[in-house]
C-alpha cells in the first residue's frame, strides 16, 4: 500500500520528515519497504509556455518550438510529439537537466536545427508506463494553464510528494486505506484525525428503486452486504489533475472520472466499489449468485473465463456481468458512451474471493482487500462518497436512495481485559492510566471497572476480537523498545541431548575426524535418484505437483545426493573430494501416505584424501580406505554384536566385486563399496567409493557394556604364519578358523601381508598373520603355545587347504 | 724426591694430560695410565710402607687428595667431550621446521550445522530440550493447529509442496509446536523446546530463494512467561550469533500462531547502523520472527490459555550464515562445493 504523505496531511498535522514517519510506522504498525520520492534525481525540469510552434522544414513530424521558460528570452526546442501546439504549458527539460532513468539532457541539433532541451512525457520523468493515463501516453504531458513558466514542474504533477510504501501484513487489512492509516497514525502521534465527510445530494425527483432492482441469491455468509446506487446523466471524461495525481501516486493508472472516483474511494475507505454501465443491464436488474460450473464470462481484460461453482458472480437478469470482488465483465464496462452508472458497494466472503482470485489468477486491489477483510461499517458511507464524487466529476445526478440487495447489522466487538493480565503477559508494570490512554489514542471507547477495561472495538479494526489482540495494541503503542528484557524464571529444567541426538552429533564428529566434510544435499530429487542405492525395497514418496522433475521425489538414500555433489565438484576440477551426509531418508509404509523418516549416514570419497606433498605421495582412495573409515566409525559406536562384511552383488548401482553388505549380528545396517563404473558415468563422477548406513538401526543396536579388564602382567608371545591358499578363501573365513582353533590364550590375529604376485601360482594367494598369545594368570611356556599354534596350522591345512610356508 | 713431591708432579702432569685429551678414548687412556692398578699413583701408595708411622697418614691423605682431584678432572673432561659429541650430532640433525607437517585428513562440519549446534548448546544451557519433528507433516499440524485454517490469506506467505491434500513437506519447524504442546506433562515443569530442522517451500531456487532451507523454532510455555522474557531471550540469541555490541529492536509483525507477533532486527554489523547495501540503508537487519503463543494454539492443544502462556520464535540458520559470513547465494549451502565448505572452520 502506497501512502501519499501529501494526502495524509488532509487528516493529520504531520511535519516530521518522511523517513522518520516511515520508521515510526515500521516500529509501531507494519513493515515499510521504503520511501519513494518521485522527483529524486531529477534536476532543471521546469514549466514551459509554448509561444510558437512551427513544422521542422526537414521533417514530417518534428516541430520547432519557441518556449518561455521564465527567462528573458524564449528558448528553442525541437519536439517530435504529435500533440505539441502553441499556447500549451509543457514540461521542459532544460539543457544539462536530469530526467528519469538517470538520463542527462544536453543541447543538441535535430536535423540541423538547434534544440535547447526537451519537452517531456510523463514516462520520461520516470513514471512507470503502467501508471500513465492512456490519453497522454502517446505525447508530451500538458500542464494546467495556470502553471508558471520557469518554475520546477514537480508540484504540478504530484512529484514533490513523498510516498511511503507499506508492506501490510495479512492481519492489518485496515491499513490498506488512507482512513485506516490515518487512524493508526492518529493513535501513534496522539492526534484527532480529520476524517473525510460525505457531501451527497440526491435528486428527489428520481428514486433509484424505480429503475434498479437488486436481489442476492447467494447465502448471507458469502454475501453479507450488497448495496447499489444509481447515478444518471454522467459524462465520461478524464479526471481532473488533482485526482489523477492521487491515483498515480497510489500506484494505479487514471482511466476516466468514474473509474478514478471508485478507485479514489477504494484507496480512501478501503472499500472496493464497482461501476456498471447501467444501460448494459437488462431491465435494470441485478442479481448475485454462485456461478454454474462451466458458465462463461468475458472479463475486463478481454479474457473469456470458464466459471466454477465456487465463484460468486454478479448477474443481470441471470446473465453474468462481473466476477464478484475480483474483476468486472467487459459487457458492463464503463465506456465513453456511458450515461448512467449502477454503483456497487458490497462485502463478499474472504475465502470465496480468495478462491476465485486464486483459480483465475486474478489478483486485484479489490480481491486483495476482500481477502484481508473490509470495514463493514464503512460500506454504505463509501458508496455514498463515491456516488457524490462521481456526480461531481461527471455532472451527473444521484437518484434518491440506496438499493439494498442485502444488509447487515454491524456491531462493534466488546473485549474485556484486566490491567494485571496485560502486565502479566508483557512483563511490565504499566499503570491503569497508561493503558487507558493507549485505548483513548486508538479511539476505542473504554470503561474501567476496578482493574478491568471494557473496550468497544470499532468495526474498522476487525482484526481485534480477543484479549490477546488488545495486549498487542498496548504493547506496540507503549513501544517494544520500552519493554524490559528478562529471561524466563520458574522451575528449572535440564536441557541435554537425548541418546539418539548425542549419537548423531558424535557420528558427525567421527566422520569429520576421519577426514570427511559434511555435505547437506537436497532431499528432493528425481524419482530415479531417489530410488537408487536404497537399502531396502520401498515405494518413493512423490510430490503431488512438483515444480520440476529434478525435485519431485523424496530420497531413499543419501549416496545419490553425495554423487551429485561430487559431480558438481568434478565439473569444477575438484577431483579430490571426501564428503559425508547425515540426514533423513523416506521409506514408504504400508497403508500410509506419510513415509517413515529414517536417519542415515553416508559417505563418498573420490580422488585421494591426502594430496601429494614433499614427503607424501598422493594415494588414490580405494575400497579399503572407505572400509577403514566405516570400521573405525562402527568400532567407536561400541556395538555389542559383531560387525561383519559380506560380499554382495545385490546393489545394481555398485561394483559387483567390490561391495559388501554390513551386518551387525544378523541385522543388515548398510553397505560399503565402489560405485559401478556405469553409475559413475551416469552421475559424471570419477572412481568413487561410498558407504551408506542406517543410523537409526545402529542407534537401536544394543551397546557393549564396557568394563575394565585387568591388563595382564605376563608377557605375550607371538607366532607368525604364512600360507598359500585358494583365492576364493576369504580373510574372514581364515580369521574365523584361527580364532575358533586358537585356544584359550589367543588374544589377537593380525593380517600383515597379502601377496599374489610373482611366485604365487595362479588361483592362489599368499597371506601372513601374526597370532598373539597371552595368559592373564601366568607366563606362557613355549611348549604350550607351540601346541596351540600347531592346532591352528593343522586346521588351516585340513579345513581350508592352506599350504603353510 | 719425596713421595709428596712425586705426587705433586704426578698430579700436575696428569691434569695437563687430561686437559690435552681431545677425544673420549684419550681420556679413558689417561685414566687407565694414571689411576690403574699398575699406574704411578698405585706405585706411590705401595712405597708408603717405607715411611714412618708419623708420615704415613699425611702422605696417604695427600695421595687420596691427588687421586680424587685427578678423578674429578677426568669426569669433568669426559662430560665436556660427551657434550661436544652430542652437540655435533644435534647440529647435524637440524630440520627445517617450516616444512609442512604430514597431512592427516580432517573434515569440517557444514556451516549450517555449526550455527544450529551453537544455538542448540546455548539453549540447552538454559534448560531447553532439542526436538526433531518429521519433515513430512500433516497439513493439520503444519497449518491448522497453528491457527492457519485452509484458505487463510497468510497461507500465501508459504507456498507449499503437497504430497496429498492432507500431507505436505513442512514449511516451518513450528509444525512441531502443537505436537510438543500436546505431549508435554506440565506437572513436570515448563515446556522449553528448540526444534531445528529442514523445511521446504515451493520456491524456484535462485540467489535468495531455496526450496529447501533450515529453521530453528523455540517454544516456551509455563504459568508465567512474559514478552519481556521473549525480548531477553532474543537479545541473547542475537548476541550469541553476532556479538554483544549490537542492539536488538522488536517491531510488530504478524504470524497467525502468535499474538502479539514481532520481528526482531539487529543493528547492521556491516555498517554499525549507519546504513549500507547489506541493510538496504536502514541500519537494521531482520533476523527472526517471534511472539507470544496465540491462545487458540494453546486451546487446540488442550492447554488453558488463562493459566498457561508462552513465547515462540523462529529463525533461519541459512539466512544467519548468509549475513554473518557475507554469503551472497543461498544455493551455495546445498551444492557442496568443497571450495565453499572448507572455508568454515568450527570455532572454539
Amino acid at each position: 500500500m502506497r501512502i501519499s504523505y501529501a494526502w495524509l496531511r488532509d487528516y493529520l498535522k504531520l511535519d516530521i520528515p518522511a523517513d522518520e514517519l516511515a520508521e515510526k510506522i515500521e516500529r509501531t504498525a507494519v513493515e515499510v519497504d521504503g520511501v519513494i520520492r518521485p522527483s529524486e534525481g531529477l534536476k532543471k525540469v521546469v514549466v514551459g509556455d509554448v509561444l510558437e510552434c512551427v513544422p521542422h522544414p526537414d521533417s514530417d513530424h518534428l516541430h520547432i518550438c519557441q518556449v518561455d521558460v521564465g527567462e528573458d528570452d524564449p528558448i528553442q526546442i525541437v519536439c517530435g510529439a504529435p500533440n505539441v501546439a502553441a499556447g500549451e504549458k509543457v514540461i521542459v527539460a532544460l539543457p544539462n537537466s536530469w530526467i528519469g532513468n538517470h538520463t542527462k539532457i544536453k543541447r543538441s541539433k535535430m536535423r540541423g536545427v538547434v534544440s535547447n532541451g526537451m519537452l517531456c512525457a510523463l514516462d520520461e520523468l520516470g513514471f512507470d508506463e503502467k501508471l500513465v493515463p492512456k490519453e497522454v501516453a502517446d505525447g508530451i504531458f500538458i500542464l494546467p494553464a495556470e502553471a508558471k513558466p520557469g518554475e520546477p514542474v514537480f508540484s504540478y504533477i504530484g512529484m514533490d510528494d513523498e510516498i511511503i510504501d507499506m508492506s501490510v501484513t495479512p492481519n492489518r487489512g485496515d491499513m490498506l486505506s488512507m482512513n485506516g492509516t490515518a487512524h493508526e497514525l492518529a493513535a501513534i502521534y496522539d492526534q484527532a484525525p480529520t476524517m473525510p465527510t460525505v457531501d451527497l445530494h440526491e435528486d428527489a425527483s428520481e428514486l433509484a428503486d424505480d429503475e434498479l432492482n437488486v436481489t442476492v441469491q447467494a447465502d448471507e455468509q458469502a454475501v453479507p452486504m450488497y448495496k447499489m446506487r444509481l447515478i444518471k446523466n454522467v459524462t465520461i471524461k478524464p479526471s481532473p489533475l488533482w485526482l489523477q495525481i492521487r491515483i498515480w501516486n497510489a500506484g494505479m493508472r487514471p482511466i476516466n472520472n468514474v473509474v478514478d472516483a471508485t478507485n479514489y474511494i477504494l484507496m480512501q475507505y478501503g472499500q472496493p466499489l464497482h461501476a456498471f454501465d447501467f444501460n448494459s443491464l437488462t431491465k435494470g436488474q441485478v442479481n448475485v449468485r454462485f456461478a454454474k460450473a462451466g458458465e462463461q464470462l468475458t472479463t475486463l481484460d478481454g479474457e473469456e473465463r470458464e466459471l466454477a461453482a465456487t465463484d460468486l458472480v454478479i448477474c443481470s437478469d441471470d446473465r453474468p456481468i462481473c466476477l464478484a470482488g475480483t474483476m468486472g465483465g467487459l459487457d458492463s464496462e464503463v465506456t465513453d458512451k456511458t450515461t448512467a452508472i449502477a454503483l456497487e458497494s458490497a462485502i463478499f466472503d474472504a475465502v470465496k474471493i480468495r478462491k476465485t482470485a486464486h483459480n483465475h489468477n486474478l489478483h486485484s486491489e479489490a480481491s486483495m482487500r476482500y481477502e484481508r477483510g473490509i470495514d463493514h461499517s464503512a460500506t454504505e458511507t463509501a458508496l455514498d462518497a463515491a456516488a457524490a464524487l462521481i456526480a461531481k466529476l461527471s455532472d451527473g445526478t444521484v437518484t434518491t436512495g440506496v438499493v439494498v440487495g442485502r444488509d447487515e447489522d454491524v456491531q462493534p466487538v466488546v473485549v474485556k481485559i484486566s490491567l494485571s493480565r496485560i502486565n502479566h503477559v508483557l512483563g511490565t508494570d504499566l499503570s491503569l492510566d497508561t493503558v487507558a490512554a493507549i485505548f483513548r489514542r486508538l479511539d476505542f471507547p473504554t470503561t474501567i471497572d476496578g482493574d478491568t477495561y471494557t473496550v468497544t472495538v470499532p468495526a474498522r479494526r476487525w482484526d481485534i476480537h480477543i484479549p490477546a489482540d488488545l495486549i498487542e495494541e498496548v504493547a506496540r503503542l507503549y513501544g517494544y523498545d520500552n519493554l524490559p528484557s528478562t529471561l524466563p524464571t520458574g522451575q528449572p529444567t535440564i536441557g541435554r541431548l537425548n541418546e539418539t541426538q548425542q549419537i548423531i552429533r558424535d557420528s558427525r564428529k567421527l566422520m569429520e575426524s576421519a577426514g570427511l566434510t559434511q555435505a547437506i544435499s537436497y532431499s528432493l530429487t528425481t524419482e530415479a535418484k531417489a530410488k537408487a542405492f536404497a537399502l531396502h525395497a520401498s515405494e518413493v514418496t512423490k510430490l503431488d505437483f512438483p515444480m520440476s522433475s529434478e525435485r519431485s521425489a523424496l530420497r531413499l538414500n543419501l549416496i545419490s545426493g553425495l554423487l551429485d555433489d561430487l559431480a558438481y565438484n568434478n565439473a569444477r576440477k575438484e577431483h579430490d573430494v571426501a564428503l559425508y551426509e547425515e540426514g533423513r531418508v523416506f521409506f514408504s509404509q504400508p497403508e500410509q501416505v506419510r513415509p517413515k523418516e529414517v536417519e542415515h549416514i553416508a559417505g563418498a570419497i573420490t580422488g585421494s584424501m591426502v594430496q601429494t606433498a614433499w614427503d607424501t605421495a598422493a594415494t588414490p582412495v580405494d575400497f579399503y580406505q572407505i572400509k577403514g573409515i566405516v570400521a573405525g566409525y562402527l568400532k567407536s559406536l561400541a556395538l555389542a554384536a559383531p560387525v561383519s562384511y559380506v560380499a554382495t552383488t545385490a546393489h545394481p548401482e555398485m561394483h559387483p566385486g567390490r561391495t559388501a553388505d554390513i551386518y551387525v549380528g544378523e541385522d543388515l545396517v548398510g553397505f560399503v563399496g565402489e560405485i559401478h563404473p556405469a553409475t559413475a558415468k551416469a552421475y559424471k563422477v570419477r572412481e568413487t567409493y561410498v558407504f551408506e548406513l542406517d543410523l537409526d538401526a545402529l542407534i537401536a543396536q544394543p551397546k557393549e557394556h564396557q568394563q575394565y579388564q585387568t591388563i595382564s602382567k605376563f608377557p605375550s608371545i607371538t607366532r607368525d604364519v604364512a600360507m598359500l591358499i585358494d583365492d576364493q578363501v576369504t580373510n574372514a573365513a581364515i580369521v574365523k578358523l584361527i580364532k575358533d582353533k586358537g585356544g584359550a590364550h589367543l588374544r589377537k590375529v593380525q593380517l600383515f601381508d597379502v601377496y599374489n604376485g610373482k611366485n604365487v601360482p595362479a588361483g592362489k594367494k599368499s597371506l601372513a598373520y601374526t597370532l598373539t598369545y597371552q595368559d592373564q594368570n601366568g607366563t606362557l611356556v613355549d611348549e604350550e603355545i607351540n601346541k596351540a599354534f600347531e592346532k591352528v596350522l593343522t586346521a588351516l591345512t585340513e579345513t581350508l587347504g592352506a599350504e603353510i610356508r | 724426591m719425596s713421595l709428596q713431591d712425586r705426587l705433586t708432579e704426578l698430579r700436575d702432569q696428569g691434569l695437563a694430560d687430561i686437559k690435552s685429551a681431545d677425544v673420549l678414548k684419550k681420556v679413558n687412556q689417561v685414566k687407565v695410565d694414571l689411576l690403574g692398578k699398575k699406574g704411578p699413583i698405585t706405585e706411590v701408595l705401595r712405597g708408603m710402607r717405607d715411611l714412618t708411622p708419623e708420615e704415613r697418614p699425611k702422605v696417604g691423605a695427600y695421595a687420596n687428595e691427588v687421586r680424587d682431584k685427578l678423578q674429578e678432572a677426568i669426569e669433568h673432561r669426559r662430560e665436556e667431550l660427551e657434550l661436544a659429541v652430542q652437540n655435533k650430532q644435534l647440529a647435524a640433525e637440524k630440520l627445517d621446521v617450516t616444512l609442512p607437517g604430514r597431512q592427516v585428513p580432517q573434515g569440517q562440519p557444514h556451516v549450517i550445522t555449526q550455527i544450529i549446534t551453537e544455538l542448540e548448546d546455548l539453549f540447552m544451557g538454559m534448560g531447553y530440550q532439542i526436538v526433531d519433528g518429521d519433515e513430512v507433516e500433516e497439513d493439520y499440524y503444519n497449518f491448522e493447529r497453528l491457527n492457519l485454517p485452509k484458505d487463510h490469506p497468510a497461507r500465501d506467505m508459504q507456498d507449499t509442496f503437497y504430497i496429498t491434500k492432507e500431507i505436505l513437506l513442512r514449511t516451518q519447524t513450528s509444525a512441531d509446536q502443537p505436537r510438543s504442546l500436546e505431549n508435554h506433562d506440565f506437572s513436570k515443569g515448563p515446556l522449553k523446546v528448540l526444534s531445528p530442522g529442514r523445511v521446504y517451500r515451493r520456491d524456484t531456487d535462485d540467489a535468495t530463494h531455496s526450496h529447501q532451507f533450515h529453521q530453528i523454532e523455540g517454544l516456551v510455555v509455563d504459568k508465567h512467561i512474559t514478552m519481556a522474557d521473549l525480548k531477553g531471550t532474543l537479545t541473547l540469541v542475537a548476541n550469541e550469533l553476532f556479538g554483544d555490541q549490537f542492539e536488538v529492536r522488536l517491531r510488530p509483525s504478524y504470524f497467525p500462531f502468535t499474538e502479539p507477533s514481532v520481528e526482531a532486527d539487529v543493528t547492521c554489523f556491516n555498517c554499525n547502523g549507519k546504513g549500507c547495501a547489506v541493510c538496504k540503508q536502514t541500519g537494521w537487519i531482520e533476523v527472526l520472527g517471534a511472539g507470544m503463543v496465540h491462545p487458540r494454539v494453546l486451546e487446540m492443544s488442550g492447554i488453558d490459555p488463562e493459566v498457561y502462556g508462552g513465547f515462540a520464535f523462529g529463525l533461519g540458520p541459512d539466512r544467519f550464515a548468509m549475513l554473518k559470513y557475507g554469503v551472497d547465494d543461498i544455493r551455495n549451502f546445498y551444492l557442496n562445493d568443497v571450495r565453499f565448505l572448507s572455508q568454515f572452520y568450527k570455532k572454539g
